[in-house]
Parts: structure tokens; C-alpha cells; sequence
């Protein structure tokens, strides 16, 4: 049942998710910087935007609806329970119990719900276009990313996110051919879904092919500051999904405090590799036409399907 | 007075009673007043207490009773069972929610009169009631043939209009063609006996050949009743042409009806399931749920658009059903148990949802006079009752948590996750691919309800005209403030709704998994290390952290808020027609979805000076199916009209080789 430690690491690991965020988005910004040879951006220069942000007023449209002004809020409260959620540094998390992998998709569902209704608000061109093609975006890449996650919930039989972490990180070395269709096609997912190139880029403006920042163009202030760091929360969540299912390695077992402080040099390690191979991913690919965003999600849904055929096929 | 204390009697006073309300409106027939103040409240609490009575019901031992009327010999018999109960609980309810919003919304207008409308409206809710307590084949018919007949009298009532007496004609049309089925499916379970008590039936054990026919039967008519793909195209021209709390029912519960019919037949007359037929039904249920969806995120009518979201849902309870049925098949009962919750779970949903969407386009109706989505928009700042109440019925039949409909969805996709346990190879092959399928429906569903609310309720007004729209009234906001408070707590309480479900998958598979050793605060079928999911935890965990947030911002931010024209990359001459249209929004899932539709487009011509542009998508089925028929129909009708000369002499002829014919047949 619900212990006191196990409390605290579910608080000890929201809030870190909360902190570790923009950090995460700044790494990969500067990883980006680096390959591209320009000079980086300081590493805690998220950090700096976001104190800018909420420190300045908010411009809202005369005809924003209260909607809109309490969209961020909710974005943000599910993007931190989704990162609740997923285990980082233990698997001792009572929250998991309320909530499997299934909620999980749901919860991200409904901040794309949120975000998408949100850009539709003001009533503008470039609010409704964005809100469409996320919404584009989302219906191939929500099931992809479920199929993905049911893949691992057949190799463990549960869907719950403790139960396939530990299941995974502490079985014998076993090859699971399904997992590396589930990579690819995870990997295709998070980069639609965190609107990074060839879908997305989220260094663009006012260009026609921008689809998250075309949402949340009427955003200012301390609302676009909730807006971006729930996009920063939204790559940190993606990532330690991405950690949990393929590269559990490291991750502390039930009540083990020794283990969770040594958990978070291994997440960090981790994380630095992954933000760099994501910088390295949006260096040598190019930014697709949105009419082929269809194309790439498709196949990566396929491959996800995929990887569950050939779960049943070959793996039982 | 002991007469009324048996709850099958109390249920079919309760349906006299709603009868003789119907009656009532005939006393001032052309009175909305007597109708709407009157009559509909009283409606309503009646409803109230049949759902009352049927939750008492679902949990006492199944009673039945024979009724002195019918025909001689011929009495009808009714039963009371816990799966009657259940939908008896889903009509009471819900019909409850649309009756109150009724008495708000009828108001003078062109085509039937008010009074009888309320008599159609009451003998459809009497109706509906009556097929769910209906004990033998010919009462069962009888009260499915009221149901189809005065529905058609609601769908018809704007009679003036020709698509509308158009719509009420292909409804009927197909209706009959299903009615016909279920008949031969009773005549195919009674094995010769003559004896068409469900008793009787329930008591032979068919042939594998003839339990296979009456099953396919009962797809076939049950199907064409709540909308299957190839047998919809009737649902989304009737259920928008009916007044909305007309439609509410029609897609709420009359749909239900059908799906009661067949799990009735199946699980209960027939009793032993053939794996195989649960395949069928299956992928019947996905294909109509994929269908249904891609075609509803084209639709620029907000009613059509409901109503092909009425086809997927559907799609996706005969998908459970079909599920239920594959794992009854196999003996596997604690499975079957699950998929047969979740289908029974999402009914009980998407009556809720649906109606009070439903409902919610009825008020924008009032307030605007325009159905089609183009001409909409911003009307969350004109009518935020109805915009906040639409909003709950977004995130729900979206399927996303905490509402009802993520629940049901995580049941069915749990018992999916199960199907790899089949001891058939090629199905385990198959389950991923259906559960892709209702993954990627789910996440449509989401696209198609963000265009439905968006386009409604957010932006600006797409005509000046709406920045008048008046709020809805009294009547109306009591009614959708009901079905969204019961969106809410079917959402926040699943394991309650398990509970309440748990005596009628006993009886139909012999297994329950309402008995959850979680307790009433998760959800937890077949065992909480496999998965568990509590709705009220995730709900006020999120809450939680969404008012610490804005509490944070409260207390420690300095910053002001400023109202000023919208930014929109500093454009300056925007104007409402910059805004995705509706067909904007259906664009992508017209594109990716190119092979659903048949595509008709017509591009001018380079040098055209006044270039217009027009494209439009539509059912492909209706060109390689439905007009086919229609016109071997023809083709037959004329043969017959070969016999008919117009000339006296020539009909003599006719009587006169009749007559030889039989003299010499006869002798």
C-alpha cells in the first residue's frame, strides 16, 4: 500500500521533472548550436525565458474566452501528471496505481485537446491552421505511441508503468526483436510530438509550416510561460518514456533510497545522450512539406503495429 | 395496495403511464403550453422512476408475468431481467435529462402539431421501454414495430421540408428490411415448435447450422436498427432531420435497443456462441467505427456530424460485443466477463454523451437557426451554459480522462490485451490489428470533436447575426446540466458502474469482475498488478497541480493583464472568414482518407474570370450498393408493370386464364 517513502519519491520526482525540464530543452538547444557551429546559447537560457516571461503582462485578444485563459493551466497540470507517472528514479510510485500507461496517452490526449481548442480561441488564421495540424499530428501519433506502450505491456502483462519498467530493467538479457520495431517507431512518435524537425521546428516563425508555435501565438506572458514549460515537461516526459521502455537500466527498485540517489547521475547520463542524439536526429534531417507528416506518422504507426505482430508472433 | 410492488409491474406502469401522457397531448392538441409545462415535466418523472425502479431491479432474481392482452391464446409474456433492468436504467435516465430539456424546447412552430408530437414522443419512450421487458417474439415485434413507427412520426415532423419526408422514408424503408430479419430470426430459434415464448427458445439447444442462421439474421436486423456499416446511411440523414431531443433519443437509446436486441438473442436465447461469430461481428464493428469517424470529420453539418459519430460508437460496442462472443467462444468466461463490461459500460456512455450533444446543438439551433457549421462560431461567449456543458461532452466521447468515455475505452482496450491468451493462432494475429484499429478511431474521434467544438463554440462569429444569439433557458440548461453531471460521475465512479453491471455478466457468462478487491476508488478487472486505473485519484491529482500552479502565479506574480487586437503574426485586417472553415478542418482527414470517399471535384478553367472551386466526398457504399439495388428494384417493378395494359378486355383475359389455372390446379 501507499508508504511515506514512496510519497516522497512520487514528490521528490514531479518536482525534479518540473526543474530538470527547461534544462533538458537548453541542453538540446546548445547540442543543436554545437553541431550546427554557432555560438550556444547558455545552458540555463530556458531558465532565463521563462523568468522573462512571467515577470511580463499579458496582452490577451478582446475576444479571448475564459478558455483560453485557463488552457495553460491545465495543459501544464496534466503535462505534470503525466511526468508523475512515468518512473524516473524509482519504481516505488503510488500514483501508479491510479494510473497506467493507457491514462498516460490520455492525459497527453487531453493537453493536445486543451492546446488545440485554445489556439481556436482568438479566432485567427494562424490559431485554427496550427490547431488543425496538431490535431493532424495527434490522431496518427496517439495510437502509434499506444501501440508502442501496449507492446511493452505484453512482453510484461500489465500496463502499468512500475510493473514494465521493472520487468524490463531486471530480466535476464533478453532480445525482444518487437522492441526495436517499438524504438523506431517511439522515436518517430516524439519527434512529431514535440514538434521537432522533419514535422515540426520549433526554432520557426511566421512561416506557413509551423504548427505548435502557430497554437500559441496569441499566448503572452505568464500564460505562454505555462505554454512553454509544458512544452519543455511534454520532451521530458517523452524521454523518460522513452528511458522506461528501451534503456531501464538504472532505475531503483521499491523503497530503496540508496538506489534512487544513484538513480539520478544514471537519468542525467542518460538524458545528455538522448538530447544530444535528438540534436544529432534534427542536424541531418529535413524539415518535411506538413503533407507528408501523414506519410512519416503512418509508418511509424505501422511499425508499431508491427512491433506488437511480431510480439505474439515470435516472442510467446 | 400490493399490486405494484413487483418492479416488472411497476415498469409497465410506468410505460402506461408515459402512454397515456402521449394520450393527454391530444386534449389540447395545438397547446405548446399544455405540452411543455404540462405534460413533459410529468414525462420526466417518470422517467426518473423507471430508472429508480430498474436499479433496484438489476440486483432481485428475474421475474416475469403474462399479460392478459394480445390475441386470443396468444398473450403477451414479460420478464424482467438484470439485463432489461440495465437498459431500462439507460432510457429512464437519460430520457429523464431530454424530457426536462423538451419542455424548453418545443415552441410553436411549422409541421406537426405540438400535441402530437408529445403522443409520438411518449409512445417512443413507451415503446422503447416495452422491447426491453418483451418476454416472447410476437410482443417483442409488436413493441419494436411501435418503436420504429413512431419514431418515424419524430424524425418526419418538419414534413413540409421533401429531404426530411426523404429521410423519414429511407429510415423506414430500412427499418422494415431489418424487421423482417429479427422476425426470421425468431423463426429460425423456435425449431418448429410454434411456441415463441423467449422461454421456449430459451430452453431448445439449435443446431450449429441453425443457431448460425438465426445469429446472422440478428446482425443483419438488429444491425440495420443501430446503424452497422453497410446499414447506415439511413442514421445520418434521420437523426439530424429529427428535432434534437428527438435526435438525443434516436441516438441515445433507440440505438441501444438494437444492441439490447442482439445481446439478448445471442448471448441469452441462442446461449452458446460459436467463436467465429464474434469475428464477424468484430470486424463489422471496426469497420463501422472507422468508417463512421473519418466520414463525421468531413461533415459541415453539426447533426450529421454527431451522427456518424453515433455509427462509430456503435461500431465500437459491437466490437466489444464481437470480442465478448470470441472469448465466449473459447470457454474463456472471466474474459468474456470483461469485454462484455466495457460494451455494456460504453452503451450506458455514449447515451449520455451523445444526448447531451445533441442537446447542445438543439439550444444552438434556437439561439442561431443554423445547423451547418460554416456559419457558426464564438457562441462560448454568447451561450456559456451550453458551451461549458458541450465542452464536457467533447472531452468525453473523445474518450480522455477523467470522463466516462476514457473508462470504458481503457476496459475495452484492457480486454484487447488479453487476447493474446487465445488459443487460435491466426486471431492472436488479428487482435493487434483491431486494437490499432480502435486506437486510431479513439484518436480520430479526438480530431473530429475538437473541429465540432471549436467551429461551434470558439473563434468569431462567422455572421454578424450571432452576436445576438440569446443563452439557452431554464428548461434547457437543467436538462444538459443533468446528462453532463451524469458524463462526470459515470466518468469519476467506474468501478460503482462495474458493480452495477456485475449481476448481468453473471448471468449472461457466468463470470463477474464487479467483486474488485480495490474497493470503489480504482478499477481494477481481473487483477490490479495487470492494470488499475482511478479516475477520482487522476482527476484530483491534476486539479491538484493545475490550482497550485495558478496559485503559484497568483502569489508571486507582479505583471497585469491587458486586453488588445488579436496578435495573429501582426496582421491588422483580420476578419471571421480567416478562420478554418469547416471543410478546412476535414481537409487533412480527407487526404489521408482519400479511398473512403468517393471525390467529385470541379476546377475552373484557367482562363475562368470568376474561378470557383467545389468538391465534395461522399459514401462510396450508397454507388456500389444502395443505388444498385434500388434500381434491380426498378428493373423488377417494371417487369410487373408489363402486365398492366389499361384496356378492359385484356384484365378479362387475365381473370379468365386465373380462372382456368385454378380450375385445372383445383379440379
Amino acid at each position: 500500500m501507499i508508504s511515506l517513502a514512496g510519497l516522497a519519491a512520487q514528490f521528490t520526482e514531479l518536482v525534479l521533472a518540473v526543474l530538470l525540464a527547461p534544462l533538458l530543452t537548453g541542453w538540446v538547444n546548445q547540442c543543436r548550436a554545437w553541431l550546427q557551429s554557432r555560438s550556444a546559447p547558455p545552458l540555463l537560457q530556458p531558465y532565463r525565458v521563462l523568468g522573462k516571461l512571467f515577470r511580463k503582462e499579458v496582452v490577451l485578444a478582446h475576444n479571448a474566452s475564459p478558455l483560453f485563459r485557463f488552457a495553460p493551466y491545465l495543459i501544464f497540470g496534466c503535462l505534470c501528471a503525466a511526468a508523475a507517472i512515468v518512473p524516473t528514479l524509482g519504481t516505488d510510485l503510488p500514483l501508479n496505481a491510479a494510473a497506467d500507461a493507457i491514462a498516460l496517452v490520455g492525459l497527453l490526449a487531453l493537453a493536445r485537446l486543451f492546446i488545440a481548442l485554445a489556439g481556436m480561441d482568438v479566432g485567427t488564421a494562424f490559431g485554427s491552421l496550427g490547431a488543425r495540424r496538431e490535431m493532424l499530428v495527434g490522431f496518427l501519433a496517439e495510437p502509434a505511441l499506444l501501440m508502442v506502450l501496449f507492446t511493452a505491456s505484453l512482453i510484461s502483462n500489465s500496463t502499468s508503468l512500475t510493473t514494465i519498467a521493472e520487468t524490463l530493467a531486471h530480466k535476464e538479457f533478453v532480445i525482444h526483436p518487437s522492441l526495436a520495431f517499438a524504438g523506431v517507431a517511439f522515436t518517430m512518435v516524439s519527434l512529431a510530438e514535440n514538434a521537432r524537425i522533419p514535422v515540426d521546428n520549433p526554432a520557426t516563425h511566421l512561416e506557413l509550416t509551423m504548427i505548435h508555435e502557430a497554437m500559441v501565438l496569441e499566448y503572452s506572458g505568464r500564460h505562454l510561460a505555462m505554454i512553454e514549460l509544458a512544452a519543455s515537461l511534454k520532451l521530458f516526459v517523452y524521454s523518460c518514456i522513452g528511458l522506461v521502455l528501451f534503456f531501464p537500466f538504472g532505475i531503483a527498485g521499491g523503497g530503496d533510497w540508496r538506489g534512487i540517489v544513484l538513480a539520478l547521475p544514471a537519468l542525467l547520463a542518460k538524458l545528455a545522450v538522448g538530447g544530444a542524439l535528438l540534436a544529432l536526429i534534427e542536424m541531418v534531417s529535413a524539415k518535411m512539406r506538413i503533407f507528408r507528416a501523414p506519410e512519416f506518422l503512418g509508418t511509424a504507426f505501422l511499425l508499431a503495429v508491427l512491433a506488437m505482430l511480431v510480439h505474439v508472433l515470435l516472442e510467446r | 395496495m400490493n399490486l405494484l410492488t413487483d418492479p416488472l409491474q411497476q415498469v409497465l406502469a410506468l410505460a402506461c403511464a408515459w402512454l397515456v401522457i402521449g394520450a393527454l397531448g391530444l386534449a389540447r392538441n395545438g397547446s405548446v403550453e399544455w405540452a411543455t409545462r404540462v405534460l413533459y415535466p410529468a414525462g420526466a418523472v417518470v422517467g426518473l422512476g423507471l430508472a429508480a425502479v430498474a436499479l433496484r431491479a438489476i440486483f432481485q432474481p428475474a421475474n416475469s408475468l403474462v399479460l392478459p392482452l394480445g390475441l386470443p391464446d396468444l398473450p403477451f409474456h414479460a420478464r424482467l431481467d438484470a439485463l432489461s433492468a440495465f437498459f431500462l436504467l439507460l432510457l429512464g435516465s437519460v430520457s429523464a435529462g431530454v424530457s426536462v430539456y423538451a419542455c424548453g424546447y418545443f415552441r410553436q412552430q411549422q409541421g406537426t402539431a405540438p400535441g402530437l408530437i408529445c403522443l409520438y414522443f411518449h409512445a417512443f419512450l413507451a415503446s422503447m421501454a416495452l422491447v426491453m421487458v418483451a418476454d416472447d417474439a410476437y410482443f417483442f415485434m409488436v413493441a419494436w414495430e411501435s418503436m420504429a413507427l413512431s419514431s418515424f412520426f419524430l424524425v418526419t415532423s418538419d414534413h413540409d421540408k421533401a429531404e426530411i419526408r426523404r429521410a423519414g422514408y429511407l429510415y423506414l424503408l430500412i427499418a422494415h428490411v431489418g424487421a423482417i430479419a429479427i422476425l426470421l430470426c425468431f423463426g429460425a430459434l423456435q425449431a418448429g415448435a410454434g411456441d415463441y415464448t423467449f422461454e421456449h427458445i430459451r430452453a431448445l439447444q439449435p443446431s450449429a447450422s441453425w443457431a448460425t442462421a438465426a445469429f446472422l439474421l440478428a446482425l443483419f436486423g438488429f444491425g440495420a436498427k443501430s446503424g452497422i456499416v453497410p446499414l447506415h446511411v439511413w442514421l445520418p440523414e434521420a437523426h439530424p432531420a429529427a428535432p434534437s431531443p428527438v435526435s438525443a433519443l434516436l441516438s441515445a437509446v433507440m440505438l441501444k435497443t438494437a444492441v439490447y436486441g442482439l445481446i439478448r438473442v445471442t448471448l441469452d436465447l441462442i446461449g452458446s456462441p460459436l467463436w467465429w461469430w464474434g469475428v464477424v461481428a468484430l470486424a463489422l464493428g471496426l469497420v463501422s467505427a472507422l468508417g463512421g469517424i473519418v466520414f463525421a470529420a468531413i461533415q459541415t453539418d453539426m447533426k450529421r456530424l454527431l451522427a456518424y459519430s453515433s455509427i462509430e460508437n456503435i461500431g465500437l460496442i459491437f466490437a466489444g460485443f464481437g470480442l465478448t462472443l470470441i472469448f465466449h467462444g473459447f470457454g474463456m468466461g472471466a474474459l468474456a466477463a470483461l469485454a462484455l463490461t466495457a460494451t455494456l459500460y460504453h452503451c450506458l456512455n455514449h447515451a449520455f454523451y451523445k444526448s447531451l450533444l445533441f442537446l447542445c446543438t438543439g439550444s444552438v439551433l434556437h439561439a442561431t437557426r443554423e445547423r451547418s457549421l460554416g456559419r457558426l462560431g464564438g457562441l462560448i461567449r454568447r451561450m456559456p451554459w451550453v458551451a461549458w456543458c458541450a465542452l464536457i461532452g467533447t472531452i468525453a466521447i473523445a474518450g480522455l480522462p477523467p470522463s466516462n468515455g476514457f473508462a470504458s475505452e481503457w476496459l475495452l482496450l484492457q480486454a484487447f490485451l488479453f487476447t493474446p491468451s487465445l488459443p487460435h493462432g491466426y486471431l492472436n494475429m488479428l487482435v493487434p490489428v483491431a486494437a490499432a484499429a480502435v486506437a486510431l478511431t479513439a484518436a480520430l474521434s479526438g480530431y473530429v470533436m475538437v473541429k465540432f467544438f471549436g467551429v461551434v463554440f470558439l473563434g468569431q462569429h462567422r455572421e454578424a447575426r450571432l452576436a445576438e444569439a440569446q443563452e439557452a433557458g431554464l428548461w434547457e440548461r437543467t436538462g444538459l446540466l443533468w446528462l453532463a453531471a451524469a458524463c462526470i460521475l459515470l466518468g469519476l465512479f467506474p468501478a460503482m458502474v462495474i458493480g452495477l453491471l456485475d449481476p448481468i455478466t453473471r448471468a449472461l457468462t457466468g463470470h463477474g469482475i464487479g467483486n474488485l478487491a480495490q474497493g470503489w476508488l480504482f478499477l481494477a478487472p481481473i487483477n490490479a498488478e495487470r492494470a488499475s486505473y482511478s479516475p477520482l485519484l487522476v482527476f484530483l491529482v491534476t486539479a491538484l497541480l493545475v490550482a497550485a500552479a495558478w496559485l503559484a502565479i497568483r502569489l508571486f506574480h507582479r505583471g497585469g493583464t491587458r486586453r488588445a487586437a488579436a496578435w495573429d503574426c501582426g496582421f491588422p485586417d483580420q476578419d471571421a472568414r480567416m478562420q478554418d472553415s469547416a471543410e478546412g478542418f476535414g481537409q487533412p482527414v480527407r487526404h489521408v482518407f482519400e479511398p473512403f470517399f468517393r471525390l467529385e471535384q470541379h476546377a475552373p478553367a484557367p482562363d475562368d474570370l470568376r474561378p470557383r472551386f467545389s468538391e465534395s466526398a461522399t459514401d462510396r457504399l450508397w454507388h456500389w450498393l444502395y443505388l444498385p439495388i434500388a434500381r434491380g428494384v426498378e428493373r423488377l417493378t417494371a417487369l410487373v408493370t408489363l402486365l398492366q395494359r389499361g384496356r378492359i378486355s385484356v384484365y378479362l383475359a387475365y381473370s379468365f386464364a386465373t380462372l382456368l389455372a385454378l380450375l385445372l390446379f383445383a379440379r
